[in-house]
């Protein structure tokens, strides 16, 4: 941590596109900056997005996830978003048991109208992360016969 | 050529780069020539170029070029949203004889350039969008977009004039419309008011003819008090429950003749009338004004005595000859078939008693401005003599402008409409009643034709202007002279002082806000609305009469404060628009639906629930779920939560988004 100074998150988005994608589009049009840390992924409804888009996002180097949806009522699938909540609440008691702090995993309902929620979303959430640091997962315990990595694991813990 | 686009089989991808300048939106914040060169870094890219304007004709040739020069089979394009012109680059692509939906496209401007204010930063992040869409693409697939029949009648919500000539111009080009209005009558707003700026033509004249061109048209169905109350499906095939409340008359059998209303055992009028704007009274059988159309009475349930209390002589029913009258008609749901959606609901106004200093509802002789509207109409209250409430007539009269409009207490925008329209009740006013008339405006707004030369006019006929917000309105006098009267408390900017003037009339400017269910209907509808409530269209300059959702289009001030014509022009709009997609016969759907690789599926029915269309069904024999295409909307629910993989949604394949985060993150 002692580079934290120096250390800039990097954070994946996954917007639905009938309102939040829109809305940050909307922020882009009526220019309102904010931080550049985050990377957004596009897709048609919050419903869409499987955790394990959430976990390969932070096993592949995300420090932080932000899921954009419609607000409740407004999905332009009827439901997709509270089956989406729904996977969010498991899937923060999952990375709690992890040790994964959970203010990395942020689940905001961003309406098409909105553009100053993203900006002011993406700017707490780069602010958090800063603060916390690079997310840091614990060496992962590889499958029997992975070989060379398994090795080199034990050979760090060893060390 | 082996460029016929089936990447997946015909060995590796071949990518083609392009990174748009955009004049210098993107090229101010992003350092395009470095993300060209990274791009050429990337696995599988051929080509990487920049331009200036890829959506131009030369730019889209350029791609075109190359997918033939360089045999390319996947194009990612770096420049604005893909909501903004995904459609133009896949047009491009399909051109050069590819499959359009072997296209990506990374949007570097909205969420890139218009958002980041380091030049260095932006570059980064542009680099990282494009490693993710040049990954994704690799592994897209060739896909042919799904046409489905229109339907080709089209529902127009809410009957004042936007509803009404949009509703006539569909009609009139031989198109069913079905015209839904919840009050008894169409007509809205502008038949209330006298007459209209800056003609001073009068409102009845030049909008009732049309609102008994919708009554007799053999291709509009009117309903009105009636609402939509539940809307399924999609553009081109909208399935819409409209509530029909019980008007206790029969429209078929009314002819309007009002012999019901004389009989009605309520000898004198005593419930508010709203068209009056309470200014005079109804009885609970009645029609809401002459023209009302349809020309047919409607009985008030909460004031009948029949309906209310259950006991009445019925002298209504009696008087009627055609026996129009049923007290026990109940309320009818209908389901109807539509195309397109045009909503025109309308606003409301400004409810003054939010700026209690103001006085509204204080003293008596503090008007709205659609209170006046009725009281100078010749049909309206007191026949169009201006009369304060006491009968007496006023010698002055103030006009306070922006209530409720252009104020960070209220509301912050213009409602564009109100210089206008006080400078006409001036004009009204002073010619009814020879008073003094005070104008107390911040800026005068008179954009339109004619509207400069109307103020003009105004100037010259001796009406006063005082340049100032209205602090408040008393009636603490300390003069003689202000004894009786109501006193507009200003600080003239102009002259730089404060003014005291006493008048024995105030007609306060309300400005105009939305409906106060915009935020149900905007539901309904699938649509969204700003802060204020105004509905959002797609987009505020090239795309003002559509929404986000395909098939519903806009008119009129739900979309924003606006007058007349600017309301008649939008309606014009909302009906070409609507009838280009109802002409054309069909719609073209985003093949996004999902599918189930039966190979992988356990039949374990975890999509089946999730599915909000009931479009999954599991197949007993092979034990197997099954998606019906048809039904699917293709919002991937069910592929989120498959356990096994099984299920996938074409455009957003699992193995597509894995590579677009892995792309975004690992770009360097």
């Amino acid at each position: 941590m002692s580079d934290a100074a120096a250390f800039e998150p990097r954070i994946v988005a996954f917007f639905c596109n009938w309102c939040t994608y829109t809305a940050a589009d909307l922020t882009g049009v009526s220019r309102m900056a904010y931080e550049p840390n985050v990377r957004v992924i596009r897709v048609m409804c919050s419903g869409r997005i499987d955790p394990e888009f959430i976990l390969a996002a932070l096993r592949e180097g995300a420090d932080g996830v932000l899921i954009g949806g419609c607000h409740p009522g407004d999905c332009h699938y009827i439901e997709g978003n509270y089956k989406m909540l729904r996977r969010y609440r498991l899937l923060l008691k999952y990375l709690r048991a992890m040790g994964v702090d959970e203010r990395r995993v942020r689940l905001e309902w961003i309406a098409a109208s909105e553009g100053d929620k993203v900006q002011r979303v993406v700017n707490e959430l780069t602010w958090t992360i800063r603060e916390l640091g690079p997310l840091a997962l614990p060496v992962m315990p590889q499958p029997e016969g992975a070989g060379a990595s398994e090795e080199s694991a034990l050979a760090e813990a060893n060390a | 050529m082996s460029n016929n686009g089936n990447g997946r089989t015909n060995g590796s991808p071949r990518i083609g780069v392009y990174i748009c300048h955009c004049g210098i939106n993107i090229a101010a914040k992003v350092d395009v020539e470095r993300v060209t060169r990274f791009a050429e870094t990337l696995p599988g890219v051929v080509v990487s170029k920049e331009y200036k304007f890829m959506c131009s004709d030369p730019g889209q040739e350029l791609i075109q070029k190359d997918i033939r020069e360089h045999d390319l089979n996947r194009i990612v394009v770096a420049s604005c949203s893909p909501l903004m012109h995904e459609e133009t680059f896949r047009k491009a692509t399909a051109n050069a004889g590819l499959n359009p939906f072997y296209f990506q496209m990374a949007n570097i401007r909205e969420h890139v350039s218009w958002v980041t204010k380091d030049k260095d930063l932006g570059t980064e992040k542009a680099k990282a969008l494009v490693a993710g869409a040049v990954r994704r693409v690799s592994l897209h697939q060739a896909l042919e977009k799904k046409r489905v029949d229109v339907h080709p009648d089209v529902l127009i919500v809410g009957g004042g004039i936007a509803g009404i000539h949009a509703a006539l111009t569909i009609a009139n080009s031989g198109r069913k419309v079905l015209l839904v209005e919840r009050e008894p009558t169409i007509g809205g707003h502008m038949a209330m008011f006298d007459k209209t700026f800056p003609t001073l033509d009068c409102a009845a004249c030049i909008l009732t003819p049309k609102m008994s061109q919708v009554k007799d048209h053999p291709n509009i169905t009117l309903w009105s008090y009636s609402e939509v109350t539940k809307v399924d499906g999609f553009a081109g095939n909208f399935t819409i429950q409209v509530t029909r409340k019980p008007r206790y008359v029969n429209e078929d059998e009314c002819v309007g003749c009002m012999l019901c209303i004389d009989s009605c055992v309520y000898k004198q009028a005593r419930v508010d009338d709203e068209f009056n704007q309470g200014l005079s009274k109804r009885k609970p059988i009645y029609i809401p004004f002459p023209q009302a159309t349809p020309p047919v009475v409607v009985i008030d349930p909460e004031t009948c005595m029949q309906l209310s209390k259950g006991k009445c002589k019925q002298l209504c029913a009696e008087a009627c000859e055609k026996h129009a009258i049923d007290f026990n008609q109940k309320e009818e749901v209908i389901e109807v078939q539509a195309g397109a959606i045009i909503l025109a609901t309308g606003f409301k106004t400004f409810n003054p008693m939010r700026i209690p200093e103001y006085g509204y509802g204080r003293y008596l002789n503090v008007y709205t401005s659609l209170e006046v509207e009725r009281l100078v109409n010749a049909s309206g209250p007191t026949g169009g003599e201006v009369v304060l409430r006491d009968g007496s007539k006023p010698k002055s009269i103030a006009i306070i402008h922006c209530v409720g409009s252009r104020d960070h207490k209220t509301n912050k925008y213009c409602s564009r409409v109100c210089c206008m329209y006080s400078l006409k009740l001036a004009h009204l006013m002073k010619e009814r009643s020879n008073a003094e008339v005070y104008n107390f405006y911040i800026d005068m707004r008179t954009p339109g034709k004619g509207y400069e030369e109307f103020y003009d006019k105004l100037l010259e006929e001796g009406t006063h202007f005082i340049r100032g917000r209205v602090a408040e309105v008393t009636d603490w006098a300390l003069t003689d002279a202000e004894e009786g009267k109501m006193i507009v408390r200003v600080e003239d900017t102009l002259v730089g002082m404060p003014r005291r003037i006493p008048v024995d009339m105030v007609i306060l400017s309300v400005g105009l806000e939305a409906q106060p269910d915009a935020d149900d209907v905007r539901r309904l509808f699938g649509v969204s609305c700003s802060k204020q409530g105004w509905f959002t269209e797609r987009h505020p300059k090239l795309a003002p009469v559509s929404t986000a959702t395909d098939g519903v289009f806009l008119a009129g001030a739900c979309q924003g404060p606006k007058d007349i014509p600017d309301t008649v022009a939008q309606a014009g709009a909302a009906a070409a628009e609507a009838l280009a997609m109802i002409d054309k016969g069909f719609v073209e759907l985003e093949p996004n639906t999902a599918f189930i690789d039966e190979e992988v599926c356990s039949g374990c029915k975890s999509c089946i629930p999730m599915c909000p269309y009931t479009a999954i069904k599991r197949d007993d024999e092979k034990k197997v779920a099954v998606i019906n295409e048809a039904l699917c909307k293709g919002c991937g629910t069910c592929v989120a939560t498959c356990p096994s993989g099984a299920a996938q949604q074409n455009l957003f394949l699992d193995e597509q988004i894995y590579e677009e985060i892995e792309g975004v993150l690992n770009y360097v």
